[in-house]
């Protein structure tokens, strides 16, 4: 996030856009509903009647993977009436003229019917967003998980550029990252082109700062592959050896098929984990690591706050924290490491990473000790500290952009919308978009393990608007068969307006119903990241349909 | 008055028993007296939402003012001269603890809340004379069908902190007060199950609440909140990065708890973080290292062995196909310094930069 969470009820006005916050981010979806009982304006732009969507001053009821054509035509009314910020854009950004050419080129009118918006709402969000004095946006993998994920997040970025929304409290473009340590894992180089602190693996200098400060000389000089990349590297025979460590590619990864195919095939595959999880099938060898609750270390938020870790229990018996496992294999490997714990690694992480240089536990541990019955939500600065915070002296980074981008100025890039990959066909006449539900999490290693979650939601759903259960036969509560290119799966139904007719949602959190067996599998050319929001599935009811179908559910979602 | 120089805001002075102090336009009598380490006793008040005055146990006497008045809504005033205990003060808030008593069960012993209630705390620190004015407990019965809330209505004192929270915070509203006088009760609307309701089963009210009205069903019998040891982290699951309180006993635990004002999330939690941390008791976690066998199946080894095999498997590849026929996953759930250590590792160690983790999904 460029701003943090405290600041998020500041907007005037707030586009949510593909992303379903009160169920996927809880705690932020309250801030977002406290946003709305200031009397501040919401729009929600998603392909689902989200809890948000229904509460909001305005939904953009869009058709999946239309995002691009939204905001560019959002921006074509935007420039169309003279809401943009000249000012800002002057003094603060380049490349505008090729922009705004690209803009000029698209309609609203197309806008609307590629989305299946009305125009006048896309005009309405337009102007609400454009003449306010801070608006900002919310957005999460439903922009980002598409073959065109990086173009709609430029997509996003110039929208908030163009209407000088960036660098303020109240305004910004935000990610929410998904996992508890998803930020800190990119932050400390757990990237196929990044050491920590985002210097590239291939750039000179960056090379003789790491091999100078690990005492090594490296062998790989170049990029290396994404886990899309490294599972096609393993069917070609280029890679043998993968080792795992608290990853679950079998859940989490798109067209479940191939990767079964490729970890089958991988010559020998280490699985480290604190449950036997799908992945741990395929390994040769599996190591028993323990929870966070039993390890000390930091984890970094989606506002960039780095926190304290503590361990409230001794490691299970048998089982060892995962960076006591990874020095005893480089000890077997021939380094010659000696770290006592987590605090020594965090020294080194402050003198090589900039972006961490003055993050010590010892300034992490006095923060929380100061904490006091007062502190309010908008001074919460109680706890951790935010990068980019260089040197013990820097309090940390709450707003990011402020007066100057991280870059020199903003760059505007010219976006065009593009199709998904999959569309519908007489044999797969339906549309599948996946993600995340409240209770569950992720690929289910520790939420499907909680018997208190599990009591609540113990099975995979799949959202079915009420028109097309009635029309296939399919009664809420029931088990139905779904069908892509790719596979079948057997969720239970669940008959709700929640999604429009055509389309079908499901969480991908159950490995019984496992949804990434449907996905698409092709990728963004940049970010890398599948197209997991769009494919295209065939819906029917098994044992011959019912008598009742098509009535929706009484109970709520939870 | 005064101004602040550096902000150019105004700041007013009030005396709080007998001691001048600064303080903003628009603070209350309480989060004065909190800031300057006066304790001053709250049941219905909760940092998250609006003050609500209604339980009167924060009476305190202002000079000049017909009568008490309540410490967590008045708002403070220049010149004001606030005494927050005299006789008549802890009379009044005795005869508030005594009044509730008298219809309160007092079970105690067997009350999942007990030392953990605030009811019991100022019980015992007003010294009460029980029940002087007889002893009439209620009798309700209710739903208690949520798998992780526990109701007891008969032990609720109807401070609405449930209610509000819900309502105010959430932007919910399962639960409201019905019925009058000592025939109240907080309830769903219709009586209807929770999961009808809209209930989102984050716990809120459970926090929210300050007797043992509202409590985790299921750590119910295994610990009292004395026993426990309490150790302040960060949830393991989505990235808002909610901090909470662990508590656990011997070496299982028990349940997470939050306080008002503790992390970026203010004491607020969702229904992972609050009732999903279970996972750690499981008996099926992996204890053992397992090693594939000469049959092809996956057996349970000592760490030596699962070392060895992975030692030897690592240097056969990499004397055969170099560092580049090696790829690593790291994690999105493990730490900065593993996920550090990890990528060194794979670069360092083995020799390759095809290092990833699960960012993008």
């Amino acid at each position: 996030m460029t701003n943090s969470i405290a600041d998020i009820h500041e907007a005037d006005v707030m586009l949510l856009i593909g992303s379903n916050t009160t169920e996927a981010h809880p705690v932020i979806g309250i801030e977002v509903v406290r946003l709305l009982k200031e009397g501040k304006t919401l729009i929600v732009a998603d392909p689902r009647k989200i809890d948000l969507a229904r509460r909001a001053h305005l939904h953009l009821q869009l058709r999946p993977g239309t995002n691009v054509a939204l905001l560019n035509g959002m921006m074509r009314h935007i420039l169309d009436k003279g809401l943009e910020d000249m000012e800002f854009i002057e003094s603060r950004t380049e490349n505008y003229e090729a922009f705004r050419d690209s803009i000029m080129s698209t309609t609203v009118e197309e806008a609307a019917e590629i989305t299946g918006v009305p125009a006048e709402d896309i005009k309405k969000a337009a102007e609400l967003y454009a003449t306010c004095n801070n608006a900002n946006i919310l957005y999460a993998m439903g922009i980002t998980q598409f073959h065109t994920g990086t173009n709609n997040v430029l997509a996003v970025a110039n929208l908030s550029m163009v209407t000088g929304n960036i660098g303020r409290r109240g305004t910004g473009v935000n990610p929410l990252r998904g996992q508890n340590n998803v930020q800190g894992a990119c932050d400390m180089g757990g990237l196929p082109d990044v050491f920590s602190g985002y210097q590239k693996v291939d750039d000179p200098a960056a090379i003789a700062k790491m091999e100078e400060a690990w005492g090594v000389t490296l062998e790989d000089r170049q990029k290396g592959k994404t886990i899309m990349e490294m599972m096609r590297a393993i069917d070609d025979g280029e890679i043998r050896a993968l080792y795992v460590m608290g990853e679950n590619p079998i859940i989490s990864d798109p067209d479940q098929k191939h990767v079964e195919e490729s970890l089958s095939k991988v010559d020998f595959l280490v699985v480290q984990d604190i449950f036997f999880t799908e992945t741990c099938e395929y390994a040769d060898v599996v190591l028993p690591a323990c929870t966070s609750v039993e390890k000390e270390g930091t984890f970094t938020n989606t506002e960039r706050r780095v926190q304290r870790v503590r361990a409230a229990l001794e490691p299970r018996e048998g089982t060892k924290p995962d960076w006591e496992i990874v020095q005893l294999l480089a000890t077997r490997m021939g380094a010659d490491w000696s770290l006592k714990g987590p605090e020594d690694l965090m020294t080194e992480i402050n003198q090589v990473t900039p972006q961490y240089g003055g993050i010590t536990y010892r300034r992490l541990d006095a923060k929380s000790e100061q904490r006091t019955p007062d502190v309010v939500f908008e001074e919460t600065d109680s706890c951790g500290l935010q990068w980019p915070c260089p040197d013990e002296d820097h309090s940390g980074t709450p707003v990011l952009h402020a007066g100057r981008f991280s870059r020199g100025n903003g760059f505007f890039s010219a976006v065009e919308y593009k199709k998904p990959i999959e569309e519908v066909s007489d044999e797969y006449p339906m549309i599948l978009t996946t993600g995340r539900e409240l209770v569950h999490y992720h690929t289910g290693t520790m939420s499907r393990q909680a018997p208190g979650l599990n009591a609540l939601v113990p099975d995979a759903r799949l959202e079915i608007n009420p028109d097309d259960a009635r029309d296939l036969g399919i009664k809420h509560g029931e088990r139905v068969r779904l069908t892509s290119r790719r596979g079948s799966i057997e969720p239970f139904a669940w008959v709700t307006d929640r999604v429009s007719p055509g389309l079908v949602f499901m969480p991908f959190h159950f490995a019984e119903a496992p949804a990434n067996r449907l996905t698409v599998q092709t990728f963004d050319p940049i970010s890398k990241i599948p197209e997991l929001k769009v494919a295209a599935v065939r819906l029917e009811a098994m044992n011959g349909g019912s008598a009742d179908a098509g009535a929706e559910s009484k109970e709520t979602s939870v | 008055m005064a101004v602040a120089p550096e902000t150019g805001e105004r700041t007013l002075t009030l005396t709080v028993d007998g001691q001048e102090v600064k303080a903003a336009p628009g603070d209350t009598i309480l989060t004065v007296c909190r800031r300057m380490g006066i304790d001053i006793p709250t049941l219905c008040y909760d940092e998250r939402m609006e003050p609500y005055g209604g339980c009167r146990m924060c009476l305190v006497e202002v000079e000049g003012a017909r009568g008490p008045v309540p410490a967590c809504a008045a708002v403070i005033g220049d010149g004001m001269s606030v005494t927050t205990m005299s006789d008549k003060i802890f009379k009044l808030r005795k005869f508030v603890i005594e009044l509730l008593l008298s219809n309160h069960p007092l079970d105690c012993p067997v009350c999942e809340a007990a030392g953990d209630c605030r009811l019991q705390d100022y019980a015992w620190e007003y010294d009460v004379n029980m029940t002087p004015w007889g002893w009439h407990p209620k009798d309700f019965e209710t739903r208690d069908d949520h798998p992780n809330v526990a109701r007891n209505p008969n032990r609720c004192i109807n401070c609405g902190r449930c209610v509000r929270i819900c309502r105010d915070v959430m932007g919910i509203g399962c639960w409201g007060f019905t019925n009058r006088g000592y025939e109240t009760i907080i309830d769903t609307p219709y009586n209807l199950p929770l999961e009808q309701v809209g209930c989102v089963s984050c716990g809120q009210c459970v926090s929210a609440c300050p007797v043992g009205a509202l409590t985790h069903k299921r750590s119910r019998h295994d610990a009292r909140i004395w026993q426990t040891d309490k150790t302040d982290t960060v949830c393991p699951y989505c990235g808002v990065g909610c901090e909470f309180t662990v508590q656990t006993f011997r070496d299982r635990l028990v349940r997470v708890t939050t306080e008002p004002g503790q992390g970026v999330n203010n004491g607020n939690l969702c229904v992972k973080g609050r009732f999903g941390m279970e996972f750690v008791n499981s008996p099926d976690r992996l204890t053992t290292p397992m090693v594939r066998n000469e049959d092809g199946n996956l057996v349970p080894t000592t760490w030596d062995v699962a070392l060895d095999r992975i030692e030897q498997n690592f240097k056969r590849i990499k004397e055969e196909a170099g560092g580049k026929a090696f790829a690593g996953l790291a994690s999105a759930k493990c730490t900065n310094e593993e996920n550090y250590l990890f990528q060194k590792f794979m670069r360092g160690v083995i020799g390759t930069n095809n290092v990833d983790h699960c960012a993008r999904l």
